[in-house]
This record gives structure tokens, sequence and C-alpha cells, in this order.
């Protein structure tokens, strides 16, 4: 079971009080009425979907409630930081790096070829 | 045909646990859903009579009113006395919103040296008396059911939960009971 830190609670809480909210720092354009159809579908519907570090939203919905955003890596499922709705993307080369102690399908293949 | 309505309390009767954690449905309270900003807090904090706490996880009490922490600006106010909340909260004054959920939530008190257990059955909190001492509350999950957790002694918690899944929080609570008493 992963451990999510809450910003708000201040707390390390179980998966099971959260909800993955999508991706984080897509900013709504300013000028959404006179934007094409094109820019409105590259804005609303088309994400990166990246392996390796994500930015998501997440809600502590059986918790406190609040939404906040998480750094969290695709293949390990490690949570790299959480901070607080609003604040801007963290500088995860300050952060310590992780290490590969996860097991991961792709691992497991790449040994076995 | 029947031509009176007759309130019937979701847990009505029930009794259960073991010798480990024993499981009374608490009597009737009023409550309400308090959300408002700090600027409101002491207003609201002097026409309850409770000051609405401010850091995660902490509750406040005076005599049988109780103020627990949800959120940044969300407070769960639960009197045991069946007091007019609504009215106390609107006469502070201040912008807030107070919804009145005395009949949405039920209460099942689990007391004994096995409460921890029993809980931690279908929670998956850390209640241990370091990290969650007496005072604290959460809201959290228990099986597939939304909790509030009041810890109101040492051995001693209090579960609120939605009625309509009282009957399945109870159960589960049961079984986590009798685990606890082996």
């Amino acid at each position: 079971m992963l451990l999510i830190y809450c910003p708000y609670c201040e707390e390390e809480r179980s998966e099971l009080e959260f909800r993955n909210g999508g991706d984080a720092h897509i900013a709504r354009p300013t000028n959404i009425a006179e934007i094409s159809d094109e820019e409105f579908e590259a804005y609303f519907f088309l994400r990166d979907n990246p392996k390796g570090v994500i930015f998501e939203r997440w809600r502590h919905i059986h918790g406190c409630g609040r939404f906040f955003n998480a750094a969290r890596d695709t293949v390990s499922d490690r949570f790299l930081t959480t901070y607080k709705a609003g604040e801007p993307k963290p500088d995860l080369d300050a952060e310590p790096k992780t290490s590969a102690e996860v097991e991961t399908y792709e691992a497991l293949e790449g040994a076995a070829q | 045909m029947a031509d009176q309505a007759i309130r019937k309390a979701p847990l009505a009767g029930l009794r259960g646990g073991s010798h480990a954690a024993i499981l009374t449905p608490a009597a009737p309270a009023s409550r309400i859903s308090l959300r408002a900003g700090k600027d409101a807090v002491p207003a609201l904090s002097a026409a309850l009579g409770v000051t609405l706490p401010l850091r995660p996880k902490t509750s406040a009490s005076s005599g049988k009113r109780h103020a627990l922490w949800l959120g940044p600006d969300e407070w769960l106010v639960i009197d045991e006395d069946d007091a007019d909340l609504m009215a106390a909260a609107g006469s502070s004054g201040a912008l807030h919103s107070a919804v009145d959920v005395s009949h949405r939530n039920t209460a099942i008190i689990v007391s004994g040296p096995g409460a921890e257990v029993a809980i931690n059955s279908g929670c998956p909190q850390d209640l241990s008396l370091g990290l969650f001492p007496v005072g604290a509350c959460s809201r959290t999950i228990f099986g597939k059911a939304e909790i509030v957790l009041l810890r109101t002694a040492e051995d001693t918690f209090r579960l609120e939960c939605w009625r309509s899944f009282a009957p399945f929080v109870f159960g589960l609570l049961s079984e986590g009971a009798e685990d606890a008493a082996h």
C-alpha cells in the first residue's frame, strides 16, 4: 500500500484515502471563446502520458478533502514530492534521487532478454 | 393505513463486539458540517462556545459539544445534548456555511482494550496513542465507507458514519471486534 504525504494534513496517509485528479499545471486559456478547435483539443484532451516523472493533481477525498499536487514516477509508482495547490512546480533536482529498488515489469523484461 | 411516521434510529437496539472491543450505538446528537474562512473562526468559536481547532487532526470539546477539524476550512461540530447548533452558528454574524447533518450521521462508540485493533480491521490509519492521542480526530475510510474518528479516551473511540452505511460499518466492526478478542 502506498503512503502519500498530504501537505494539508501534514502526515502520510494510505492511498485508500486519495483519488487521482489527472495532470497538474494545466492552465485554462484566458481567451477560451476565441481559440480554435485544435487549440481547445490540445488544452482539454491531449496529455503527454510520460514514462517517468509526472506532475499530477491528487485529492485527499476521504481526509481533508483538499486538492494538492504531486510529482510521481509512473514506472516505480514512487511519490517524489507533494505540495499544496497553487504552489509552483518544485525543483526535483534539488530533491534526493530515488533508488531503483522497486521491481518493475520493464526491469524484469530487460533481464529476461 | 398508518398515518404516523415513526423515526427509527439506524442502529436501534443493536449490540455487538467482544470482551476486547464493545460496540454501542451512540445516543442521537445534533451535528453541523461547518465551512468558514480563517477570519470567521473567532466569531464562530465564541458563538458555538467551543474553540474551532486550526491544527490538522485535532479537536476541541466543551462539555458535551465537540468541534472536529476535518479540513483547513471545514469542521464537524457535534452536540450530544441535541442543542440547536444551526441557531448558534447563525448568531455569530460571521460569513460561514453550516449544514445540519444531525440525521445524516450516526455514531458508534467503540471501547475496550481492543478498540484500536477492531477499527484497524477496516481503517488504514495508525491509531497508536503516540500518533492518534486522546482528542485526535480524522475523517478517514473504514472498509468502503467514509467515517470520522474521534478518540475520546485511551481505549474509546467515537466513530461517525453516514446512516445508510451504518449497518455495513456495524457489521464489519463486529467482525473486527471478534478478531481483536483472539
